[in-house]
């Protein structure tokens, strides 16, 4: 009986030792060295391994960035400039400085402006849908409501909102990893400037069709009317294929486009509401004075023009 | 035993309603629409301006490459648009708008031709001509017909296949042509076999239309190079592929073409269209379309003019029943639906089915049982449910591995889904995935 127990207990210990020598040379035989920055810029990494930089993932990605020379063209766009800032630091070479993006969907047809033609299917994916026919709605540019984006969303930013059937950004989360942007068949998403308090103002329409087509599929479509172009100080809006781009590096956020657009395409986002500038309208009984006013003194100017009339023809 | 292909294949309802209908003419339309996209490959150029006043066979869009094809007024009028119009894709193309004027239809609307059998022209005429007139298969693929007879002169072609087969249901366009143009036919089959130098033919036809099977049989009694053959009737035999394989036994080799085992395969209409280019100058503007449904009035064949809106055909059938769902272009198996019916008949229309709610709406798509259905009728080989989930994954690689760019489309694996999965739109979306996917790598 105890011969049994100490038996199994010397083969077991015996095994053990055995297996801990032979694991040991094993692995100062077969060492892989492995430059020991790439875990460390591993750990600065966000770990949200959502391919945003155009690596595979963020240990991909710190190997990346350890093995290259010139690191300026690589970016993590959820860690930002502040990430970036301690790889730089910690590898000491340079990397570029990029401003914050968010991504905005540009198409605001909701049920209620962009009426259904057809009744759609098929299986719940936008890039099956668009492969097969042009949606739901006579517009062949817009959303198509099968929510692809909101699928591939790693960070919970996005969801379709039920009454307009649209996509709405989380600003808050979105960490402008770009994964909507390719995932979106029609191209509606775009990766926008972020500022402090989230101000933007685009074009939320991509029809290029004629006006009157383009209105009649969506009441708030883009008809390439140029009203804005002409109103822009800066020469911000470019128009092209009866659609109207707001270009984001030159737009100065000064909102003179959107009150012009007869479609109501033009978005502005957390702006404060404009304050309507009252007409002065002048207290009842006062109102006399400053008009007698007015009047004396163009009696003046009159008395003072004739007299020098009258200096002028007597010399 | 009749002869069919080895694999797969399924057998739905027939549902050949207008097989004894004769093909009406039908009246000219006042405004055709003509997209300058018909046939596969490379669209073709416009060469009319706006207010040009066109004759009806003249060349309005020229051929834009080598893949692509000559595309000729359908009626005589003037051009009153050059405009972006919603075509069979449901997306808006380049199409050319001419509204025809009425008092000057020229001489080709009032002959009619007699048959003329002998052959003047010599190999070489013939191919161009084929090439000039704007000749496309109809059998629906609409591959322009001189790249498929422009053949690697180190191959040598043995057989000629006639594809009478028209496997779809509900179709009956080429059985009606078959019927009331078999001597034109014949006559443009030997056409063929003298411009390549072809020794036998054969014409293959389902045995669900006994009457051309006859027709054709008597016909050729006398000849010794064309055979008819009678097959069992299959879906989707009307594959050149298939159709090879069941009148040959030879299989096409994987990324080939039918040349590289000597055979060519060319549709009925595509025949009759190569005898009226050939014999009597007359260039691709009409075709053959079956207007059918079960609830139409009175679903019927036409001769149609090429941009004709459909609406014209629904009308002439009696307009549109209660409680329509679904307007296809093409067939029940194949077909497309179509986003309204102001949509104009191609090259490819080889039918517009009218279905109603019942027929049209999907079923609710459940989890896969792993039956194997799908494998067991697809008629290439494939594993519709492996390409399904590996497109559905997005792992596009892998689906190219499993051969993804095989799958012919035909719809086999969804008809017999019990668990009605969209397996066709999956394989659509991976072969189109993998296709971009190939682009951007080279």
């Amino acid at each position: 009986m105890t011969d049994s127990i100490l038996n199994s207990v010397l083969l077991l210990t015996s095994l053990g030792i055995f297996a801990a020598v032979v694991l040991y040379i094993v692995s100062k035989k077969f060492y892989v060295y492995e430059n020991p920055l790439i875990a460390e810029i591993d750990e600065l990494l966000p770990a949200a391994n959502c391919a945003g930089c155009g690596s595979p993932g963020c240990k991909a990605f710190a190997e990346k960035l350890v093995n290259t020379e010139d690191i300026s063209a690589l970016f993590c766009p959820v860690g930002g400039n502040k990430v970036m800032q301690l790889i730089a630091e910690k590898l000491g070479k340079t990397v570029a400085e990029k401003d914050p993006t968010v991504a905005v969907v540009r198409c605001q047809g909701s049920c209620e402006v962009r009426p259904k033609t057809t009744i759609y299917q098929g299986p719940d994916s936008c890039a099956i849908s668009a492969l097969i026919y042009s949606g739901e709605t006579d517009c062949q540019y817009g959303c198509l409501s099968e929510g692809d984006c909101v699928k591939v969303c790693l960070f919970d930013a996005m969801y379709m909102d039920e009454i307009t059937g649209l996509p709405v950004v989380i600003t808050q989360k979105c960490t402008s990893c770009g994964l909507c942007v390719s995932a979106c068949p029609r191209n509606i998403i775009e990766m926008r400037p972020r500022n402090k308090k989230d101000l933007k103002i685009f074009v939320g329409c991509l029809n290029e069709d004629k006006g009157g087509i383009a209105k009649k599929a969506c009441a708030l479509a883009c008809i390439g009317c140029d009203k804005c172009v002409e109103v822009c100080p800066k020469d911000a809006i470019i128009m092209f294929n009866n659609l109207a781009y707001i270009d984001p590096v030159l737009c100065t956020l000064c909102r003179k486009c959107v009150p012009v657009c007869p479609t109501n395409s033009i978005v502005e986002t957390n702006f404060p509401v404009k304050k309507e500038i009252p007409t002065p309208t002048l207290p009842e009984g006062k109102g006399v004075y400053p008009q007698l006013q007015k009047n004396q003194l163009e009696k003046n100017i009159k008395a003072i023009n004739e007299t020098v009339k009258k200096l002028k023809t007597d010399a | 035993m009749l002869k069919t292909f080895q694999l797969g294949g399924i057998h739905p309802p027939e549902n050949k309603l207008t097989a004894e209908k004769s093909i009406q003419k039908m009246a000219i339309p006042k405004v055709v629409y003509v997209p300058i996209a018909q046939n596969i490959g490379i669209p073709s150029e416009i060469i009319v301006a706006v207010k040009d006043t066109v004759e009806i066979g003249q060349l309005i869009a020229k051929s834009g490459g080598f893949v692509s094809s000559n595309i000729h007024s359908p009626v005589a009028g003037i051009v009153t648009k050059l405009d972006k119009i919603v075509d069979t894709s449901g997306y808006k193309k380049q199409c050319i708008v001419i509204r025809t004027d009425e008092k000057n239809l020229s001489n080709f609307e009032k002959i009619i031709y007699p048959l003329k059998t002998n052959i003047e022209l010599s190999s070489t005429e013939i191919l161009q001509r084929i090439a000039d007139f704007g000749i496309v298969g109809l059998g629906g693929a609409t591959f322009p017909s001189h790249v498929k007879l422009h053949i690697n002169p180190d191959k040598k072609i043995e057989y000629l296949i006639i594809n009478g087969v028209e496997c779809e249901p509900y179709l009956t366009a080429d059985h009606r042509l078959m019927l009331e143009k078999s001597a034109e036919i014949i006559v443009g089959i030997k056409i063929l076999m003298s411009a390549l130098q072809l020794k036998k033919a054969i014409i293959g036809i389902e045995n669900n239309k006994k009457d051309a099977i006859a027709l054709f049989k008597n016909l050729t009694q006398n000849e010794s190079k064309i055979q008819v053959a009678s097959l069992k009737v299959k879906y989707p035999q009307g594959s050149e592929k298939q159709l090879i394989s069941a009148l040959l036994k030879r299989e096409v080799p994987k990324n080939g073409l039918p040349p590289d085992i000597g055979v060519i395969v060319h549709n009925v209409g595509t025949i009759f269209a190569i005898y009226e280019a050939v014999q009597h100058n007359k260039p691709l503007t009409e075709r053959v379309v079956t207007v059918t449904g079960k609830n139409l009035k009175n679903p019927a064949n036409f001769w149609v003019k090429i941009g004709t809106p459909i609406s014209d055909l629904i009308k002439e059938v009696g307009g549109l029943p209660e409680g329509t769902r679904k307007i296809i272009n093409g067939g029940p198996m194949m077909g497309k639906a179509i986003k309204n019916t102001d949509v104009p008949i191609t090259k490819g229309t080889s039918g517009i089915l009218v279905i109603a709610e019942e027929e049209a709406s999907r079923k609710k798509t459940e989890n896969c049982i792993r039956c194997g259905e799908c494998v067991f009728v697809c008629p290439m080989g494939l594993e519709p449910h492996l390409l399904m989930s590996l497109a559905e994954r997005g792992l596009f690689e892998r689906a190219l591995a499993e051969d993804v760019n095989s799958c012919i489309q035909c719809g086999s694996c969804s008809y017999v889904c019990p668990s009605n999965r969209p397996l066709l739109d999956y394989i659509r979306f991976g072969k189109n995935s993998v296709k971009n996917l190939t682009l951007i790598q080279n």
